[in-house]
């Protein structure tokens, strides 16, 4: 059993987000870099996985030098090699396109990675890697089994979840409540250092989209208290000041 | 140039989501060619239903009614969609985001070899080029973003335009599609889906509670003032996480990202990660007794009290203006 699992190297949740080059990069100042928190969550059910079947994993990042830290942490967490592709990672078709060349030539049983980056929030890479690959791509992924060929999973709808079965090979886009996070521990970052890291340079050039500027939201205005006796005063605002009621 | 509309149906019902995006595809249409809106159903809907989505500004449905596809089985509602697609000659598609959307537009890109754009908040720019803004970092930026390709998937966010609903009736077309099975090889074998609730995703007024409730026991008095609005209910991550409200009700960066007309926010703190997945609200009200919660600092209007006392006194005051 053969598991490829994609992760993201994005802002930390609790960053603020600047720009920077006539906002046309992300200021990296003080910014930490995490693995996308819905990847780690693929991460954390794929070392799972690999316990009870017995399986190796490969991670893989399409991202340029600076990346290699966050792929160190995934091997420290529990995966066995890692691969980085390495290119700044234009836009979803481009990062699809070289996770698909990489599965193409490694016949992976099963491809997971999170359901969305937290930077771009597109959550398309799952969908056009199985489409690439011509085999089922299922998101969001909130629990999923293996029991020989067979998976069985549960999907995130709007209020609530299905639940399916499918064949390997498949895509999986994850989020919570798929595993608990796992921290690594001392061997694990001991053995990480010397875990093979190979460096490939990108399959395809091909985008579709080309961002030109960055922009942030306007400023909120400040906030109008009203008393906490007076509750009648506030409906009365969001009906005619807001004229949202 | 027709533009086409994937439109998704919850037990035959039309989503209020996809009546947006035939909206956003209207007025798309009038400020580029004037061209027709199509739509694209699948399963089982009504006839009746289906003429609805004139309102919203469609002149035509096409409608491929399978049963096998009122199940949202991915493969299976991206080819359909495609065929359809090129059955209609189309460049763009529009669609609402949502749990299935997003998966069957990702696939779509592949398939039409189309430049796929999600999280679209506002009409393109055609004038020079064709850009598109979208929302980024979880609501905490936005992209303008050019599209160079021939085909085109715009994946809208909800309130990206007004709903139209003074369309003339649409016409329904039935269609009927060559399926191949391959598209089927993934069972949905059950659902598990509350009844009767406004869906979170696609709400006008969102009500939600934090840790300040104190419990699940409390959460009466969210439903109260909730049903009283017609909202849907929502909480923060560390209430789903302790397991007092389901996971589809976290509402923050890693769970539901809500764009509500209205929304309210009961003994939620604000840190980061709940607001980057509200901060798309049009007005946001805070209620919390602690005056320092960094939530006022991004609300329109707020109380500073104890929920328990000012919840109640709230659906009163909800009630007495109906």
């Amino acid at each position: 059993m053969k598991i490829l699992i994609c992760i993201t190297h994005v802002p930390d949740t609790t960053s603020k987000i600047q720009f920077t080059d006539n906002n046309t990069k992300l200021d990296k100042n003080g910014v930490q870099f995490i693995i996308g928190p819905y990847d780690d969550y693929a991460l954390a059910r794929a070392v799972e996985l690999k316990e009870q079947l017995n399986a190796t994993l490969t991670v893989l990042n399409v991202g340029e030098a600076e990346t290699e830290p966050t792929l160190r942490k995934a091997l420290a967490i529990g995966a066995d090699d890692a691969i980085r592709v390495n290119a700044f990672p234009k836009d979803s078709q481009f990062v699809a396109e070289q996770i698909a060349a990489i599965a193409k030539q490694n016949n992976y049983d099963l491809i997971m990675m999170g359901r969305e980056s937290i930077d771009f929030n597109g959550g398309m890479v799952h969908g056009m890697v199985g489409e690439l690959l011509g085999i089922p791509s299922i998101s969001p992924v909130m629990k999923l089994e293996i029991e020989g060929d067979k998976v069985k999973m549960a999907r995130e709808i709007e209020g609530g979840k299905e639940y399916l079965e499918a064949k390997l090979p498949l895509v999986a886009g994850c989020q919570e409540p798929i595993a608990e996070w796992k921290i690594p521990n001392m061997r694990g970052i001991m053995s990480a250092r010397t875990k093979p890291l190979t460096v490939v340079e990108p399959a395809s050039q091909n985008v579709a989209t080309e961002v030109i500027n960055f922009q942030l939201p306007p400023a909120k205005g400040t906030v109008k208290l009203v008393d906490k006796d007076n509750v009648a005063e506030l409906v009365r605002l969001l009906k005619n000041e807001a004229k949202v009621l | 140039m027709s533009i086409l509309v994937y439109i998704e149906q919850a037990e035959g019902s039309i989503k209020k989501t996809s009546l947006e995006a035939v909206s956003f595809a209207r007025a798309l249409a009038d400020k580029t060619n004037g061209g027709e809106v199509v739509a694209v159903a699948l399963g089982t809907v009504s006839e009746a239903e289906l003429s609805h989505v004139g309102a919203a500004g469609a002149s035509k449905v096409f409608h491929v009614e399978d049963s096998k596809l009122d199940a949202g089985v991915i493969q299976a509602h991206a080819e359909a969609v495609a065929q359809v697609y090129q059955k209609v000659g189309s460049k763009t598609l529009v669609m609402a985001k949502s749990s299935l959307g997003d998966a069957v537009a990702a696939r779509l890109a592949i398939k039409l070899d189309a430049a796929l754009v999600s999280n679209v908040v506002e009409l393109p720019e055609t004038d020079n080029g064709y850009t598109v803004k979208r929302s980024i970092y979880t609501g905490k930026a936005f992209a303008q973003t050019s599209v160079t390709k021939e085909h085109k998937i715009l994946a809208i966010r909800k309130n990206a335009v007004d709903l139209k609903t003074d369309g003339a009736k649409a016409s329904v077309e039935k269609v009927s599609l060559q399926i191949p099975d391959t598209n089927f090889a993934t069972k949905i074998t059950s659902t598990d889906k509350a009844t009767g609730e406004i869906l979170l995703p696609e709400a006008d007024i969102v009500v939600s509670g934090g840790r300040g409730m104190k419990g699940p026991e409390n959460w009466g008095m969210i439903e109260d003032l909730a049903k009283e609005l017609g909202a849907a209910t929502g909480c923060s991550k560390p209430v789903s996480d302790i397991g007092w409200r389901p996971h589809h009700e976290h509402v923050g960066q890693t769970g539901v990202k809500v764009a509500p007309t209205l929304y309210i926010a009961v003994g939620i703190s604000g840190a980061i990660q709940h607001l980057a997945g509200v901060n798309s609200s049009k007005f946001i009200v805070v209620i919390n007794k602690d005056p320092e919660a960094p939530f006022f600092k991004a609300a329109d209007y707020g109380i500073v009290g104890d929920a328990f006392e000012v919840l109640p006194k709230l659906t009163e005051a909800v009630k007495a203006i109906k």
